[in-house]
């Protein structure tokens, strides 16, 4: 993929992920066929009175790009904090249902919420990098476990930013503040943060909604990269961008999910009206 | 007139004129005292004055011109002076004429009517003296052991009297080190023992250890006794050494005085001096008001102690301030269900910023220091009873009054600061699996620094200029010792302190000699608003540090 080819598509927004991909992958996928990495099964989730997800079923698959797609407030950002527990934070948010990864239900009482996290990894919209130096922002999450060799550290440190295709810009400079980066480089700084841990599972909350053309397609080109080793799952609110670089697509509506399936089926061939609706740009 | 309202220049003009008009107030003030205080310094001309009054009789006086005012002619006839038929308007001048114990007082308003012109011979010395103030007058001879060495007509009479002033001064410093550094420290051995032989008695040990202890006491005491009788002798030689040579002085009134040279400080012929050499002396009078003790109940000498006791006090508060702080606000903040209790808590809490800080010194005074410090010298220190060692106010007391008074200060900017950090971080921090303590520790606490600088920088401010409260609670007009000094346990808390703050008061309105306190009291709020400047800064400049590292995370 590069520039251009981005450029001359972006009139038409119903476009199709192998087209997006620039015709390269044409590898049929299918959902049936996969290994499911994180299973969502009756999920409702209020937040006080107000039903936020109505009954959602899902089965994620391993090793393969998800993503959810859907008009502001559709809950697909909600739905993503379920799957490390963020709306814990959230004192009136309330569940029911079940999420299954591995098989194991993340609910469950007695789960170590900390372990379950650094399991499942998270990046936001905006860049949060920590006031440390960047060095330290890699770091932060193994000293949390313990580790403080200098040699294992600089071992993940490098291989993290190595991963995040960060290395080559920063690594004259590993012990200056990370605020010192462009927004782009903290964004991958930051997903080179959540890769320190090793984590299975790693949530992408827009990554690339702050961002410039130029870097976005950066966080698109790494996304591709890292799914050979990770379960990814992003939220964005570009249709283009779920289309470029997923290869699962959900749509959601009001706190429903209205079709979930293959991107090139779900782009070219939608099954439910809304879908068809929502990509062709008719609301939204 | 209309489209200059609507252009909006009236308010510019308004915001402007706020502004200048509360610098022009600002910089009048720092001025004031400046020029008020920092005069002092400066060694003035000594006038000679000829006075021939109404009835023909001429008087002689010498004297500093400190400030002179013009009267109505019936304000002064009412203050017993004579003053002609004809004249509405007489000056008056104030005149330094120094030599107190001579003339009975260093004061005196003059008035200008039949005043010749002043002249300044230059063979007039001002004396600044260890009691009585300044002494004004012309040299006649140096005397050794009443015997006249020098006169004053010689030549060199100048670098002799220096010489001799030197060695006396030395002599002094060899005394006085004496007295504080060596015989003090005896005094406090034997007080220790004193109180080791209280508390054999309080503990009333098997007699075998009773008798033990009592010899090892008694042993030492005859091991001190000894030294001391050495240092007393030592003592005394130098004390008549000191006393060998003494200076006579001519007064105005052709009066002749001796004045020995152990009583001397400095002697300087200002008359004489060029403007570098007084200079020189300006810098060294400063120095001197800066770095040594008070004299003369305050109204002469330097204000070092105050200086010490000031800076000791906000330190001493700053730390114990700050954790309990920061602390609180953390809980507040972090951990606290936010409810209406809390809101509850949190209003208090802000309302004792407005409580009246004197209040605060009632608090300290009953609580602190009569129910704690009565507390633990019952427990500690029960062997020094009924003298108190720390229920009596105390640096310590002071301070921790202080800390309660700030307290809300702490709190309130520390909060703030927490409510800042953007939420991002936080989550960034638990989606790394980090638990809320070590989240909040780690990244929250760390980005909230400068908050809590802010926090503590007015808390700085605020306590360094407080004096009420501490008149209640350990603050005294004049402290024989620092709060620091080199015997264990090498700091203090439970000694009193002196204060600028308190200094001021007390020089300004306590003082016997309101004229020779007058330029004390505005040099010496000089040097606290410059105590307050400096230590602010230093708390901005490691705020602005913290603030440049932690940049954006707080846009």
């Amino acid at each position: 993929m590069n520039e251009q080819s981005t450029e001359s598509q972006r009139p038409g927004v119903a476009i199709s992920a192998s087209q997006a991909r620039g015709n390269i992958a044409l590898k049929t996928l299918s959902l049936a066929e996969e290994k499911t990495k994180i299973a969502v099964q009756n999920l409702n989730l209020y937040y006080g009175n107000d039903r936020a997800l109505n009954d959602i079923n899902l089965a994620i698959p391993e090793k393969r790009v998800t993503a959810f797609i859907g008009p502001s407030g559709c809950g697909k950002s909600t739905l993503l904090r379920c799957f490390n527990r963020m709306n814990d934070l959230v004192d009136i948010c309330r569940i029911e249902g079940r999420i299954l990864i591995d098989g194991n239900d993340i609910y469950a009482r007695g789960v170590d919420v900390a372990e379950l996290r650094r399991n499942v990894g998270m990046v936001f919209q905006k860049p949060n990098p920590f006031p440390k130096s960047i060095y330290e922002n890699v770091a932060y999450g193994l000293r949390l476990q313990g580790v403080n060799s200098k040699r294992l550290l600089d071992e993940v440190v490098e291989r993290s930013l190595r991963a995040a295709a960060l290395w080559d810009e920063v690594k004259d400079r590993l012990h200056d503040n990370a605020f010192g980066l462009s927004g782009g480089q903290q964004q991958r700084l930051v997903i080179a943060r959540a890769i320190a841990i090793e984590p299975e599972v790693i949530l992408l909350d827009e990554p690339a909604s702050a961002l410039d053309p130029i870097s976005t397609l950066k966080i698109e080109e790494l996304i591709n990269e890292l799914k050979d080793q990770y379960t990814i799952i992003i939220v964005t609110h570009n249709m283009q961008q779920a289309a470029r670089v997923s290869d699962y697509t959900a749509f959601m509506y009001m706190g429903d999910l209205i079709e979930y399936g293959d991107t090139d089926t779900l782009f070219t061939n939608p099954s439910k009206k809304q879908t068809e609706d929502y990509i062709t740009g008719r609301y939204g | 007139m209309k489209d200059w309202f609507k252009s909006g220049s009236p308010w510019i003009w308004l915001n402007g004129g706020a502004v200048a008009i509360s610098m022009i107030m600002v910089i009048g003030l720092i001025g004031l005292i400046a020029v008020r205080g920092f005069g002092h310094f400066w060694a003035a001309d000594v006038a000679l004055i000829k006075t021939t009054d109404h009835e023909g009789k001429t008087s002689v006086m010498l004297g500093e011109l400190v400030r002179s005012q013009t009267i109505p002619t019936t304000v002064a006839r009412d203050a017993g002076y004579h003053v002609p038929e004809g004249i509405d308007l007489v000056t008056r001048h104030l005149i330094k004429q120094g030599n107190r114990d001579q003339f009975g007082r260093d004061f005196i308003w003059l008035l200008g009517l039949g005043m010749a012109p002043f002249e300044y011979p230059e063979d007039v010395y001002v004396i600044e003296r260890r009691e009585w103030g300044n002494f004004y007058g012309q040299p006649v001879a140096l005397l050794r052991s009443g015997e006249t060495v020098a006169s004053a007509a010689e030549t060199d009479f100048r670098e002799q009297l220096q010489a001799a002033v030197t060695r006396s001064l030395e002599l002094h410093k060899r005394i006085k080190r004496l007295e504080k550094r060596d015989i003090g420290r005896i005094n406090r051995d034997l007080e220790r023992l004193r109180l080791d032989e209280r508390s054999l008695e309080l503990q009333d040990p098997p007699a075998a250890v009773r008798n033990a202890e009592e010899q090892r006491i008694e042993e030492r005491r005859a091991v001190l006794d000894a030294e001391y009788a050495v240092l007393r002798q030592e003592l005394d030689l130098l004390y008549t050494e000191t006393k060998r040579d003494s200076l006579r002085m001519r007064m105005s009134n052709d009066q002749e005085v001796d004045i020995n040279l152990a009583t001397i400080v400095r002697v300087t012929a200002p008359n004489a001096m060029s403007v570098p050499a007084k200079l020189g002396q300006y810098v060294e009078r400063l120095w001197e008001f800066l770095s040594d003790d008070p004299r003369e109940a305050n109204t002469e000498g330097g204000i070092f102690p105050a200086i010490f006791g000031t800076i000791s006090m906000v330190f001493v508060m700053s730390i114990m301030v700050t954790p309990f702080g920061i602390l609180a606000a953390i809980y507040l903040r972090e951990y606290a269900r936010q409810g209406p209790v809390l809101k509850l808590i949190r209003i208090s809490v802000y309302n004792l910023a407005g409580v009246p800080s004197i209040v605060y010194g009632v608090f300290g005074l009953g609580f602190f220091v009569y129910f704690l410090g009565g507390n633990i010298d019952r427990l500690f220190y029960e062997a020094a009873l009924p003298s108190p060692t720390f229920g009596t106010p105390g640096l310590f007391w002071a301070s921790l009054t202080l800390a309660l008074l700030t307290l809300p200060i702490v709190i309130v900017s520390t909060e703030e600061g927490l409510a800042r950090i953007p939420s991002t971080i936080r989550q960034g921090s638990l989606a790394l699996g980090a638990t809320k303590a070590e989240t909040l520790w780690k990244v929250v606490v760390p980005l909230a620094t400068p908050a809590m600088m802010t926090g503590l920088i007015l808390a700085i401010a605020r306590a360094a200029g407080e004096v009420a409260p501490l008149m209640l609670v350990g603050v005294v007009k004049l402290a024989p010792t620092l709060p620091v000094d080199g015997t264990f346990p090498f700091v203090h808390l439970e000694r009193k302190i002196m204060h600028l703050g308190f200094h001021i008061y007390d020089v300004g309105f306590q003082s016997p000699n309101v004229e020779a306190a007058r330029p004390l009291v505005y040099a010496t709020a000089l040097i606290l608003v410059i105590l307050i400047v400096i230590l602010n800064l230093t708390a901005i400049s490691i705020r602005n540090h913290l603030r440049e590292r932690y940049r954006s995370a707080s846009d």
